[in-house]
């Protein structure tokens, strides 16, 4: 999918001026609160007229105000996602999902309600009101309503953000199958880096009702590391544990990672901060952290005022944190080798 | 109760009216306060305060506008008689008083039901494919049933009980445009009247009453639905 963007819009005191083009199946919008995330999202579904410009979908144009074209969000074929999940009060469960697919002409209707109610695991709901269906549950079935209007693009408005921690990494496994299944290209709002990295492969910044940038989630979070609070995210797919003294040691790199708290069936995804990985140019004799892991230095980078670390093991990678003059002390330079100690209860699992 | 068989045809005109007021009203009321919600157009100030002027002004002074308008040398009535169509001091005349006085309360119903619906699920609409007249017709118009609902009660009633505008428009005529009010304010200008007069008060609360449990049973029915 190839989206092209150069619209201006002006709403009260709030000016947009954006011109980009942004190509990819997974096409992140980050941007803080009120930076024209949802303006720019309302634009592209033709739910709003920009003032001028032309926006372009692949070879579809959905607006131009030189050719005096418009299509309307109907002939768009654009189905979007809201935080809050917008399903149809009066409808049980099944009429909002087949609204769309309902409305979606023939030949256009690839994905069918039985193989879609097969991946969100919906089948046991579809006889129920909307009324009293949890907050995952809702949101699974809008996503499922989005997905089976059968759109040519999918843009899915902080879906995540209306969630709580628990729940929010129970429903990222059912946009990426649906994604993935389904094959449909989406833009995912949010102003989280973590979900950005991973929802999607090119990410588009907005600031002020600009274009600051575009660039892919690794970019984003380690340019966001020192001004976020939490500073960079590493996202760890890990599987099959062995349970010792009540801990959970995964296979990753040369070695393995031990955490406190894991899941022995499949695979379970963890947060590590970059602030929770002590260096060590030498190998301590004794620590109480339970991972101590021998890494290469692959790369370092700037962010603000701090350095960030790339560590490698093997085949895997893990982002550490650390201030200027600590990076000096260390003399750290890529292939260097060093000892990056963390807490087994410094990972957080995330579902 | 003592009941006589004017009494009769007046209650029975009077429901007739009230339905048939009402019931012409609801799709023209639906219209404009759509209109009012959603629209973006200039004169939608002066349309807001035409809709509600009946509600200021007094029915007389509507019965009598209505009269200029629908009589024989009015704009409409004239247009209307050469098609053979005679309003007033007709029932209908009193059906389009009942109408224009309560046709505000209608629209002002309508409307609550209609702001209260989230726009976001109109947009989901319209981005699942729905042209606007769908969504008007498969969200707008189910999500504002209350409102609708609301709405024709209080018309209905308002139908039920109106006096001034329908006097000056249709006159009061016994059995043929002789309503409720009217025929008590005949009972009550006469000395022997007062017990059926009275009847016909007690023919009125029972109406009104009746409507009101009639609309909290349908709200609560359709409360019960959405939950399910």
């Amino acid at each position: 999918m190839i989206l092209r963007i150069d619209i201006e819009k002006t709403l009260g005191e709030f000016s947009l001026k954006m011109k980009s083009e942004i190509s990819g199946e997974r096409i992140g919008i980050f941007g803080a609160s009120g930076s024209g995330k949802s303006t720019l999202v309302h634009l592209i579904a033709g739910l709003l007229h920009p003032d001028s410009g032309e926006l372009y979908l692949d070879d579809a144009c959905l607006y131009s105000g030189r050719k005096s074209i418009n299509l309307s969000p109907e002939q768009r074929r654009i189905a979007l996602v809201f935080q809050q999940a917008m399903l149809f009060p009066h409808l049980g469960v099944k009429a909002n999902l087949l609204y769309g697919y309902k409305r979606c002409r023939p030949e256009h209707r690839k994905i069918t309600p039985e193989a879609l109610t097969k991946v969100l695991n919906l089948e046991h709901l579809l006889d129920r009101g909307v009324g009293n269906l949890s907050g995952g549950e809702k949101q699974r079935v809008a996503l499922g309503r989005a997905v089976l209007a059968n759109p040519r693009l999918l843009v899915m408005d902080e879906p995540l953000s209306a969630l709580d921690d628990s729940l929010r990494y129970q429903i990222i496994p059912y946009l990426r199958s649906v994604s993935e299944e389904f094959r449909i290209p989406y833009i995912f709002i949010s102003h989280s880096i973590t979900e950005m990295q991973l929802m999607t492969d090119r990410v588009l910044v907005v600031q002020n009702g600009r274009i600051s940038g575009v660039s892919t989630p690794d970019e984003l979070a380690r340019a966001n590391m020192s001004v976020s609070p939490h500073g960079y995210m590493n996202l760890l797919r890990l599987k099959d544990p062995v349970m010792q003294e009540g801990l959970f040691h995964y296979p990753w790199g040369n070695g393995s990672l031990i955490v406190s708290y894991g899941r022995l069936e499949g695979e379970s995804l963890f947060e590590l901060s970059s602030r929770d990985i002590i260096l060590f140019k030498k190998n301590p004799e004794a620590i109480s952290a339970r991972n101590l892991i021998e890494c290469r230095v692959a790369e370092i980078f700037d962010s603000g005022g701090r350095k960030g670390v790339v560590l490698e093991s093997g085949t895997q990678k893990l982002v550490a944190e650390i201030v200027r003059t600590a990076a000096e002390e260390l003399e750290i330079s890529p292939g260097a080798t060093l000892f990056a100690a963390v807490k087994a209860s410094s990972f957080r699992l995330l579902g | 109760m003592n009941l006589s068989p004017s009494d009769i045809e007046a209650i029975a005109l009077s429901m007739k009216i009230a339905v048939s007021a009402t019931l012409i009203s609801l799709p023209t009321g639906f219209a404009v306060a759509g209109l009012l919600v959603f629209g973006k157009f200039r004169g939608k100030v002066l349309l807001e305060v035409l809709v509600n002027l009946p509600l200021t002004l007094p029915p007389v002074v509507i019965g009598y506008f209505l009269l200029l308008l629908l009589g024989k040398h009015g704009w409409a009535g004239s247009a209307l008689r050469t098609m053979g169509i005679e309003i007033i001091f007709t029932w209908k005349a009193a059906v389009i008083a009942s109408a224009t006085v309560g046709f505000p309360l209608l629209v002002r119903s309508i409307r609550l039901g209609m702001e209260s619906i989230d726009r976001q699920l109109l947009q989901a609409s319209r981005s699942l494919g729905a042209p606007w007249y769908d969504t008007l017709a498969t969200i707008v118009l189910p999500l504002s049933f209350r409102g609708m609902l609301a709405g024709s009660s209080l018309m209905f009633a308002r139908s039920l009980g109106e006096f001034g505008a329908t006097i000056i428009v249709a006159g009061n005529i016994p059995g043929v445009t002789q309503t409720i009010p009217l025929a008590i304010y005949e009972y009550a200008s006469s000395p022997t009247g007062t017990s059926m007069a009275l009847s016909l008060c007690l023919v009125s609360v029972i109406l009104s009453v009746a409507i009101l449990f009639v609309h909290e049973g349908i709200g609560k029915k359709l409360e019960h639905g959405r939950g399910s």
